[in-house]
C-alpha cells in the first residue's frame, strides 16, 4: 500500500510546469506581529498544476503566510501577484472570488445538518441541484460521500472530503490545504493523495502545508522550506533526502533517540491476559482475547490504524473503563489484579497514562497549567489535609514547562492558550514527572513538530532506561521502530503476537496493519 | 358524549396559549438562546391585552397591544444577553420578574372585570359532522391560526435557507460567524419572534380563554411552555402534540372530578403534569435524535471577536 518510490503521475509534464507563468507570486512579503516577525521577506511562486509544499516547524510562519494569501490578514510589506497582476487580498471573499480555496485544519462543518445543507450555506443553488453537483464531484475526484448524510455520522476522513468538495464547487485555481493529514488515518491519506494528484492533472495548483517529510517527498513537485519566518530554500523534494529537508527545516540534524537495546530480563510490570471487551458504542470494534506483557526496562509498541480497538484498550489500561470484579485478573500490575480498579487506584500503584485527546481528557481547557498539574500530580506533595499547597503545585508546573521546553505564558496560562504540540509536551511531561513505574502513552507525538517529537521520544527512552515499563500506542510506524523494543499490531480488535522490533521490517508490519498477522512469521523473504 | 367533546374540543383552546408561547420559545432556543422570561412576557401581555380590549372592545387591538408589550420586554432581554453578554438564565429570570410585576401594577384597577368572549367559527358543512365536527371545526380563529403558525414553523426550520441558518447558529455560533453570518442579528430576530409569540399567548389567555381579569392569571403557563420545548426535544411537531395532550389532560381531570369519582383532588390536579412528562419522555427517549435536535450552544453567549 505504501509505495513512495512510485513515480508521480504527471499529466502536466515537468517541462510544462516549470515553464508556465506563475499563478501566484509573492515578492518580499513581510508580516510583523508585536514582538515577532512572522514572515520576513518571503518569496514564493506557485504554478498551475503543481503541488507545492510549504514545509516548516510549528511557529516557522506557515500559517501566517497562508493567512496572507487567503486574505485573513494583510501583509506589512511586499507584493502579492495573481496571474501577473498585483492584487491586495482584503478578506477571504476577495481571495475566493479570485479563485483561491482553502481547507483549514479545523473543519467548519455543522454536525446536525446534512452535507448538502452544510455546503448550501456557502455555495449558491437549490439543495437538489447542489446534491447532484456534490455527487458528480465526489465521483470525479474519488471523494466518496453521500450528500444526504448528516455530518455527525462522518469520520474525520469523510469530513475532510466534504471540506474539499465545498472548495472545489467554487472552482478554484489554487487550493490551500493546511496540515491535511494531521488528523487522517493512513488509508484516508492514500485516498487524499490520489485525489490531489487528479486535481493537479486538471491544472489546479495546490499549496500543501505540512511538516511531514515523507509525505512531502511522495506527493509534492516542489517544496519551499520556512524557518523562523524566512525562506530557507525551494527544492524538488523527491530529489532531496529526508534528512536534508529536515536540516533545512530545523537548522540542524534531527536528533534520534539514543537507544541501547533493552535487556528484557526485568520483572513483569504489566500483564494483560485473554482480555475481551464488548464496546457499548456500536461504531467501535470489540476487543478479542488480547494478551501481552511488559517488563521492567522495555518499551512495548502497539501499532495499527486508529479505530482497531486501541481506544478501548487504552481506556481499559488506564482505568477509565473497568472490568467486572470476576475478570479483574485479566489486567495485572505487579502481580496484583487491577482490571476492576478505577484510574485513581491504578495511579496510586505507579501507573501513569497519557490519552490521545489533549483537550478534555488529558487537560481541562479552561484551567491553568498549574491547576491541570494538580489533577494527576496531587500525590506529589501538593495537597496537605485536603488543602492545596500552591507553592509545590506551581513549582511542579514550572519544572514541567522547563524540562519539556513548553512555549507558554507561564504556569498560570490556561491550557487552551497553548498550541496543540505544546500542550502535548506539557501533558507528557506532567506524567513523566510523576515518575511512573508503568507508563501507558497513546499517540505521544501526535501533531507535534519534529524537534519536539524527538524530545518526547528521548524522555520515554530515558524513563525506560531507568528501569520502568512503557506501553506506546501509536499510528506512526517510524516512531515505534525508533523507540520500542517489542511491538504488536492491532487489527479489528485482535492483537498480533508480539515480536522483537529488530526482527521485523516496516513493510511486514504494514501488512499486519491490514490484517495479515502472519506477515511477520519467521519465514525468509529474500 | 358531551364530556368527550368538552375534553377533546376544549383541549384546543386550553392548548393554544401554551402552544403559542412554546413555539416562540422553541425558535429562540433553536438559535441557541435560553429565554426564561416567557412567564413574565405572557403576564405583561395578558394585562395589556385585557386593558386594550376592555377599553376599545376590539380583540384584534388587544392581541396587537399584547404582542407589542411582550416584544418590548424581549428587547430588554436581548439587550442584556446579546449586547452586555449577561448570563442568559439570570437575565431571563430578571426580565420575567419585571414582567410579572408590571402586569400586577398596570391592571390593578381591572380586577374581576370581564370581556365579551371571542366568537367561535363554524366551518361550513364540516362542523355538522357528529363528534368530530364540534371537536375540530367549531373553534375560534386564533386556534386555527396557531396550528397554522406551527405548520409554518416546521416548513421554516426544515425547508428554508433562513431556517437552516437559524439552526446552525444554534449549533455552533463560532463556525456560523466564520462563514459570514451575523450571529447577533439572527439571535436578536429569534428573541423578538419569541416575544411576539409569548405576547399572543398572554393575550389569548386573558381575552379569550378566561376573559376575566385576575392578577397572576397566567399561573405557570409560561413555565409549562418552556418545559414543553425541552420534553418535546426541540421538535415542533412533538411540542404541538405535547401542548394538545396537556390541554386534554387538564380538561379530562376536570371532567373526572365533576363526574364525582372519589380520588384525592390534589392527586388529580397534578395528573396532567405527570402524564404529559411521562408521555413526552417516553415518546422522545431516543438519545441520538435528542442530540441531533437539541441546540448545542443553548445558553452560551457568543462574543464575535476575541
Amino acid at each position: 500500500m505504501i509505495d513512495p518510490a512510485k513515480p508521480r503521475n504527471d499529466a502536466v509534464g515537468d517541462a510544462e510546469r516549470t515553464c508556465s507563468p506563475a499563478l501566484l507570486e509573492m515578492i518580499g512579503i513581510t508580516k510583523c506581529y508585536p514582538a515577532v516577525v512572522a514572515n520576513d521577506g518571503i518569496d514564493l511562486q506557485v504554478r498551475p498544476g503543481e503541488i507545492h509544499a510549504i514545509l516548516g516547524e510549528n511557529g516557522a510562519g506557515k500559517s501566517t503566510l497562508m493567512k496572507l494569501i487567503f486574505g485573513v490578514a494583510t501583509p506589512d510589506g511586499g507584493e502579492i501577484r495573481w496571474k501577473g497582476q498585483p492584487v491586495s487580498m482584503e478578506n477571504p471573499a476577495t481571495a475566493r472570488s479570485l479563485g483561491i480555496g482553502m481547507v483549514f485544519q479545523h473543519f467548519s462543518l455543522f454536525e446536525t445538518v446534512s452535507i448538502t445543507e452544510n455546503i448550501s450555506l456557502t455555495v449558491p443553488g437549490t439543495l437538489q441541484d447542489l446534491s447532484g453537483r456534490i455527487r458528480r464531484m465526489s465521483e470525479e475526484f474519488g471523494l466518496p460521500i453521500n450528500p444526504d448524510a448528516l455530518v455527525h455520522n462522518l469520520s474525520v476522513g469523510e469530513r475532510q472530503r466534504v471540506e474539499i468538495i465545498r472548495c472545489l464547487l467554487q472552482e478554484p485555481e489554487l487550493l490551500i490545504l493546511d496540515e491535511p493529514t494531521s488528523v487522517l488515518p493512513l488509508p484516508y491519506v492514500r485516498q487524499l493523495f490520489a485525489t490531489l494528484r487528479r486535481l493537479a492533472e486538471r491544472g489546479i495548483a495546490i499549496l500543501y502545508i505540512s511538516h511531514k517529510l515523507e509525505e512531502i517527498r511522495e506527493i509534492c513537485h516542489r517544496a519551499t522550506i520556512l524557518r523562523q519566518g524566512r525562506v530557507r530554500g525551494t527544492v524538488d523534494p523527491a530529489r532531496t533526502s529526508a534528512s536534508e529537508l529536515a536540516r533545512m527545516m530545523i537548522g540542524r540534524e534531527i536528533p534520534h533517540a539514543r537507544h541501547k537495546r533493552a535487556s528484557r530480563s526485568g520483572r513483569v510490570h504489566l500483564r494483560v491476559a485473554d482480555l475481551s471487551y464488548n464496546d457499548p458504542d456500536p461504531h467501535s470494534v470489540d476487543l478479542k482475547q488480547i494478551s501481552f506483557e511488559v517488563r521492567a526496562g522495555e518499551v512495548f509498541g502497539i501499532a495499527g490504524v486508529s479505530g482497531n480497538g486501541q481506544f478501548a484498550l487504552a481506556r481499559l489500561l488506564s482505568g477509565e473503563e473497568t472490568l467486572p470484579a470476576e475478570e479483574s485478573g485479566r489486567i495485572v500490575l505487579f502481580d496484583k489484579p487491577i482490571g476492576s480498579m478505577g484510574a485513581e487506584d491504578r495511579r496510586a500503584r505507579g501507573l501513569a497514562f497519557v490519552p490521545e485527546e489533549r483537550i478534555g481528557r488529558g487537560a481541562v481547557p479552561d484551567l491553568s497549567l498549574s491547576q491541570n498539574v494538580l489533577l494527576t500530580g496531587h500525590r506529589k506533595g501538593m495537597v496537605r489535609r485536603g488543602f492545596i499547597r500552591r507553592r509545590q503545585r506551581d513549582r511542579f508546573a514550572e519544572r514541567c514547562i522547563d524540562e519539556m521546553d513548553v512555549r507558554c505564558a507561564g504556569h498560570r496560562a490556561p491550557a487552551t492558550s497553548l498550541s496543540g504540540g505544546n500542550l502535548q509536551k506539557f501533558i507528557v511531561g506532567r506524567e513523566l514527572l510523576l515518575e511512573p513505574t508503568t507508563f501507558v502513552v497513546s499517540q505521544p507525538t501526535w501533531g507535534i513538530d519534529v524537534g519536539a517529537a524527538a524530545l518526547v521520544r528521548q524522555r520515554l527512552v530515558d524513563l525506560r532506561d531507568a528501569g520502568n515499563a512503557i506501553v506506546v500506542i501509536s499510528e506512526e510506524l517510524e516512531e515505534l521502530f525508533e523507540i520500542s523494543d517489542r511491538m504488536a499490531v492491532m487489527y479489528e480488535g485482535r492483537m498480533s503476537v508480539p515480536v522483537a522490533t529488530t526482527s521485523v521490517r516496516p513493510e511486514q508490519v504494514g501488512q499486519m496493519m491490514i490484517g495479515h498477522f502472519d506477515a511477520a512469521a519467521p519465514r525468509q523473504t529474500a | 358524549m358531551d364530556a368527550f367533546v368538552f375534553v377533546f374540543g376544549g383541549a384546543f383552546m386550553t392548548a393554544t396559549p401554551l402552544l403559542l408561547a412554546a413555539l416562540g420559545e422553541l425558535t429562540v432556543e433553536k438559535s441557541g438562546v435560553l429565554n426564561l422570561s416567557v412567564e413574565g412576557m405572557m403576564a405583561l401581555a395578558a394585562a395589556i391585552a385585557f386593558m386594550a380590549t376592555y377599553n376599545t372592545g376590539s380583540h384584534l387591538l388587544g392581541f396587537a397591544a399584547g404582542a407589542v408589550s411582550a416584544m418590548i420586554l424581549s428587547v430588554v432581554f436581548a439587550t442584556l444577553v446579546l449586547f452586555f453578554m449577561a448570563n442568559q438564565v439570570a437575565a431571563g429570570l430578571a426580565t420575567g420578574i419585571l414582567g410579572l410585576g408590571l402586569s400586577a401594577l398596570l391592571a390593578r384597577s381591572y380586577e374581576a372585570f370581564t370581556l365579551a368572549p371571542l366568537s367561535k367559527l363554524d366551518v361550513p358543512l364540516l362542523s355538522d359532522i357528529p363528534i368530530l365536527g364540534p371537536i375540530l371545526f367549531h373553534q375560534d380563529l386564533v386556534v386555527y391560526l396557531t396550528i397554522g403558525i406551527g405548520v409554518g414553523l416546521i416548513a421554516f426550520f426544515y425547508r428554508t435557507r433562513a431556517g437552516l441558518i437559524l439552526r446552525v447558529v444554534g449549533e455552533n455560533p463560532h463556525i456560523a460567524h466564520s462563514l459570514g453570518f451575523s450571529v447577533m442579528k439572527i439571535r436578536f430576530r429569534a428573541i423578538l419572534f419569541g416575544g411576539f409569540m409569548a405576547g399572543l399567548a398572554g393575550a389569548y389567555a386573558s381575552t379569550v380563554l378566561t376573559p376575566v381579569w385576575s392578577q397572576g392569571m397566567i399561573v405557570g403557563r409560561g413555565w409549562i411552555a418552556v418545559a414543553l420545548v425541552v420534553f418535546g426535544t426541540w421538535r415542533p411537531l412533538r411540542v404541538m402534540m405535547g401542548a394538545y395532550f396537556f390541554g386534554a389532560a387538564l380538561l379530562g381531570e376536570l371532567a373526572v372530578q365533576s363526574g364525582g369519582i372519589a380520588i384525592s383532588s390534589q392527586l388529580m390536579t397534578c395528573m396532567p403534569y405527570v402524564l404529559t412528562i411521562i408521555v413526552l419522555a417516553v415518546v422522545s427517549r431516543d438519545a441520538v435524535r435528542i442530540k441531533l435536535n437539541a441546540p448545542v450552544s443553548l445558553g452560551e453567549n457568543y462574543r464575535p471577536i476575541g
